[in-house]
Parts: structure tokens; C-alpha cells; sequence
């Protein structure tokens, strides 16, 4: 009922809190129960996934951290140690940046929100489009572009924003596989660098694996919980070697064999429907 | 010869040769009407007395743009016509992008605007007179009425019908209410915005003719009204023309405006 967004005290040792911290989230949408009973943490600077057959309440668990949806019942705390930066930036499922602003004016969307100083701005805009691909693009309008790349001034925009936590929502569904792989790729070596808590949802099992700390397999709907999964893989990873390590073919398959169960009752429950 | 250069040459040239083409359509027909309508005249198939021919509506003209007549009359007319599209179209539009964008203001104001909407704009001239007299602001008045109308309806559409996602992003992005109007609301509603302000426009000319009808010693409805006092029907021609001349001008001039204020709607060719 309550939903405290609660500013832990600074003074508690960091690694001992958790950065996110749900219990027994509920939300029902009038008669669908989204989303029932879920509780976790995610430590700071954990690069926490989130599989789980369409439809089981991940979009609906994301938006909920971003404070864009009340829960139902439950409680949701999100830690904020440095104030000055956002608690958290969504990449949302799909297009969501704006038409009607250039490449440059979206990926600097946040920053100008923050009212952040005009030079700041020029230079992190700069380099983050610089590390997306699209600096020749800046000036761009997004029909211009294909969608990958719209894709990619999202994930610019979400970056640039610098916050504690980032929220992204199938980021790379839309990409076609090079693409994609070199977005993960530049992905880990920016999270290596700043370590920002990422709370990742894919609908890939192998990317889950590749980007990974650990990995939480929901139900089919209503989405409860159904295992966590760590993923014990050293850092920092290169997708070809991963390849090679039998470890990574028996995460894949064992998180694969957990999934597959709840992918086919998602499928039951659609049949279910429509009949 | 390579048939590839053939094809991409001729390609270029009848994409370019489409848009001469239109453009040499669109001149065609009034003049062929006009072509028409002179030969009509002169061998006495209509009746000059209401279908004066368009040679002696011209020489008519050029006789009042001599004499400053004209001129003056249509200078007093799109000076109202600005004021008007003004104070009616800018609170209109910022009342309009608020009832978007927030529901408790749209359920208060929705009932307003449906219930006023559909009373004949030109029915309440004579209330505009009572109230602001036979001066400008009555003029004025009328044509921001016109104006008003379309662009709030439009505004509030244009914003309704703006995706859930853009506010979505705008709220986790930390958007305050007035960047949220500025960077999502107005460039978002925008293009509906424009159509309702062409819309309204149209409606502003029809009323500015009819309010200078009565009551008033300027503008080029005065000018047509008193062309039939006097019967000089050359001269209300002259007045006609002349509002379909800033008829045409205008929507051409908007559309212009539209593509330098819209930049990000996919390149019109
Ligand atoms: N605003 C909403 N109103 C009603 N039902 C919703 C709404 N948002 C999501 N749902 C439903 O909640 C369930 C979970 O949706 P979602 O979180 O988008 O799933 P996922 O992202 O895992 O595919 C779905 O059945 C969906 O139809
Ligand atoms: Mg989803």
C-alpha cells in the first residue's frame, strides 16, 4: 500500500544496502493480476536481468521502479547516494524519442531537464553520441534514421542522463545482430566503467547470460518469481571466448529449461483466451 | 548508353517535372476560368450588369490602387484580421495544450466550448457591437472568435492524441509542467495545431467581410457593402477578388510556415 521512495541514511555502509529493494510486490490492473508477490534486492552496481514469457509484468516491474506506475500493495525502496544525480533513466520497450527534436536535442533531453550547464552538456551529449555511432547524425531528425539507430539515441539519452540506476526495457530487440553485439559490447565496457546499477530485460537468453551478474526468471502471468539465477562468469567478458566456455552453454540451457515451462503456460493461458 | 543512367536520369527528371507540372495546373485553371468568363461577357452570354467582365474589374482596380483606395481598405482589413488571429489564437492554443494535458481542466472546460461551438459565429456580430461598438475591438472581437474556436479544439486533440510514451519519458526524464508543455505538448500537438489554425483563419476572413458590413467605414467588406449601395458592381468585384487573392496568399504563407516550424515531419516534395 505504501510505496516509500525512501533516501536511505548515506551513512550506512554501502555494500551492506541494497541499491533496489522490493517486497512482495503486487499490481493487478482491474481484474489481471500483473505482477504477484514479488520480492528481491539488487546490489549496488549489479547488472541484474529480468527474462520471463511477454506478458508476465516486466514492462509493468520497470516502470514501477521508474515511479511511472503505482504498485497495488508492497514496497519498493531505491537508494539515492549521490543526490545530485537522477535516481533513474528508463529505455523504454520501442520508439520513445522525440520526432519533433534532432538526434542531439533527444540525447540531451535529460540533461537540459536537470538544467545542467550548457558546456557539461555539449561534452557528455558529445561523447555519448560519439560511443553510439551517431555523431554524424546529430543534427538528424528521427525519421531520418533507421530504427536501430533511433534505438541507439535512446540508449544515448538514458546514458548521458548519468543516473544511479538504469532501467532498460528490451533495448536491443529491435537491432539487427551486429549491431546489437556491438551495443552490448560498448554496453559492459560502460558499465565497467561507472558500475551503475542496471535492471536489464531481454527476452534473449544468451544476452541474459552475456551481459549478466544474475538473472531472475519470472512465471507466466500473474508474474511471480520463479528462480534466480546467478551468473559466475569473470569479467570483463568477450562474447567469443564466452562462446567457447562450457559453463556458458549450461547457464543458457539451464535458464532455457526454467523458461521454456512458463513460455509454453503463457502460451496455454493465450489459447485459453482466445477459445 | 547504360540503361542504368537512363533510368536514375529520367527518375530525376520526372520527379522534378511532376512538381513543374502541378504548379503549371494549379496557374491553368482560374486563368482558363478567367479566359472563359471574359469571352462570356463580351459576346453577351451573361449578363454584365452581376458578370461585369474580369478587363473592367481589372481596370477597375488599377483605378482604386491609383487613388490609394484600395489599398487603404485592405491594409485596415488584414491589420484586424492579425490582431484577431492573435488574441484569439494564442489563448486559444495555450487553453487548448492545458485541457490536453490535464483532465480536471478539460471536464471543467469541454461543456463550454461544446455548448458555444456551434452557435453561428456571425449570429453574435450584433452583440460584439453592442458590447464593443463600431470601433476596431468589435472587428477584432469577431475574428478572434472565429480563430478561437478551431485552434482550441485542435489543440486539445492534437495533445490527446500525442503517444502515452513521449509523457512517459518527459515524467522519468523530470520534466517540469512547463517544459512539458514547451518540449512535448506544443511540438507534439503541432501539426493538428496548424490545421486548426489554417481552419481558423478561414473562418476569421469569412467574419472580418461580414463585420465590416455593418457598422464601419473601412476595411474590404465595407468596400463590397457600399459597391452595392451604389451599384458599382465592378468595384465589389475588385473587393472579392481581392479577399480570395488574401484567401490563397495566406494558406500559401501558412504552408510555408508549417514546413520551417515542422521540420521534423517526413521532407514534404
Ligand atoms: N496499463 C495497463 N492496463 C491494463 N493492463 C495492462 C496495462 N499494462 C500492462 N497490462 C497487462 O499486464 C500484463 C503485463 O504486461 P507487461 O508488463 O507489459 O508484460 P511484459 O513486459 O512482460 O511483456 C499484460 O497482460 C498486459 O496486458
Ligand atoms: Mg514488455
Amino acid at each position: 500500500m505504501t510505496r516509500p521512495l525512501a533516501r536511505l541514511e548515506a551513512a550506512e555502509p554501502l555494500p551492506t544496502r541494497p541499491a533496489i529493494r522490493i517486497r512482495d510486490l503486487r499490481k493487478v490492473f482491474g481484474q489481471l493480476v500483473a505482477i504477484d508477490g514479488v520480492s528481491l534486492d539488487i546490489a549496488p552496481g549489479e547488472f541484474f536481468m529480468i527474462v520471463g514469457p511477454s506478458g508476465c509484468g516486466k514492462t509493468t516491474l520497470l516502470r514501477i521502479l521508474a515511479g511511472l506506475d503505482s504498485v497495488t500493495s508492497g514496497a519498493i525502496e531505491i537508494e539515492t547516494p549521490h543526490s545530485q544525480r537522477p535516481v533513474n533513466s528508463m529505455i523504454f520497450q520501442g520508439d520513445s524519442i522525440f520526432p519533433w527534436m534532432t538526434v542531439w536535442d533527444n540525447a540531451a533531453y535529460g540533461l537540459k531537464m536537470r538544467r545542467v550547464p550548457s558546456a557539461t552538456v555539449k561534452e557528455v551529449v558529445g561523447h555519448y553520441l560519439a560511443r553510439t555511432g551517431l555523431t554524424r547524425f546529430a543534427k538528424y531528425y528521427p525519421h531520418q534514421l533507421s530504427g536501430g539507430m533511433r534505438q541507439r539515441v535512446s540508449i544515448a539519452r538514458a546514458f548521458a542522463n548519468d543516473p544511479e540506476i538504469l532501467l532498460m526495457d528490451e533495448p536491443f530487440s529491435a537491432l539487427d545482430a551486429q549491431n546489437k553485439l556491438l551495443l552490448q559490447e560498448e554496453l559492459l565496457h560502460i558499465w565497467e566503467e561507472h558500475k551503475k546499477t542496471v535492471v536489464f530485460i531481454t527476452h534473449s537468453v544468451d544476452e541474459a547470460v552475456f551481459l549478466g551478474d544474475r538473472i531472475m526468471v519470472m512465471t507466466a502471468q500473474p508474474g511471480k518469481v520463479k528462480t534466480f539465477v546467478p551468473v559466475p562468469l569473470a569479467r570483463p567478458r568477450n562474447i567469443m571466448e564466452l562462446q567457447k566456455m562450457p559453463q556458458f552453454g549450461e547457464l543458457i540451457a539451464h535458464i532455457w529449461s526454467s523458461l521454456r515451462e512458463e513460455v509454453h503456460r503463457a502460451r496455454q493461458q493465450e489459447e485459453e483466451i482466445k477459445s | 548508353m547504360s540503361v542504368q543512367t537512363i533510368s536514375t536520369g529520367s527518375q530525376a527528371a520526372s520527379k522534378m517535372s511532376a512538381r513543374t507540372r502541378d504548379r503549371l495546373l494549379n496557374i491553368i485553371s482560374p486563368l482558363a476560368l478567367l479566359v472563359l468568363w471574359e469571352l462570356c461577357a463580351r459576346f453577351g452570354f451573361i449578363d454584365t450588369r452581376f458578370f461585369p467582365a474580369p478587363s473592367s474589374v481589372v481596370s477597375t482596380m488599377i483605378e482604386m490602387l491609383r487613388t490609394g483606395e484600395l489599398v487603404t481598405h485592405t491594409a485596415v482589413s488584414m491589420q484586424r484580421l492579425f490582431y484577431g488571429a492573435i488574441l484569439g489564437g494564442v489563448p486559444a492554443l495555450v487553453l487548448g495544450i492545458v485541457m490536453g494535458l490535464n483532465r480536471p481542466i478539460r471536464a471543467l472546460f469541454d461543456p463550454l466550448i461544446a455548448a458555444t461551438y456551434p452557435v453561428p459565429k456571425s449570429a453574435i456580430l450584433p452583440l460584439a457591437l453592442l458590447i464593443f461598438g463600431l470601433g476596431e475591438a468589435s472587428k477584432i472581437f469577431m475574428v478572434a472568435v472565429g480563430v478561437f474556436f478551431p485552434v482550441v479544439i485542435n489543440a486539445t486533440t492534437g495533445v490527446l492524441e500525442i503517444n502515452k510514451i513521449y509523457l512517459d519519458v518527459g515524467r522519468n526524464y523530470k520534466a517540469n509542467r512547463w517544459n512539458t508543455f514547451w518540449t512535448i505538448a506544443l511540438p507534439g500537438a503541432l501539426p493538428v495545431i496548424m490545421t486548426g489554425f489554417k481552419l481558423g483563419i478561414g473562418v476569421g476572413l469569412v467574419l472580418i467581410a461580414v463585420a465590416e458590413m455593418v457598422g464601419a467605414k473601412s476595411g474590404l467588406g465595407y468596400l463590397i457593402w457600399s459597391a452595392w449601395s451604389t451599384f458599382a458592381v465592378e468595384q465589389m468585384y475588385v473587393g472579392l477578388f481581392v479577399i480570395a487573392i488574401i484567401g490563397f496568399l495566406i494558406t500559401l504563407i501558412l504552408n510555408e510556415l508549417e514546413r520551417v516550424i515542422i521540420p521534423w515531419k517526413a521532407d514534404a516534395t
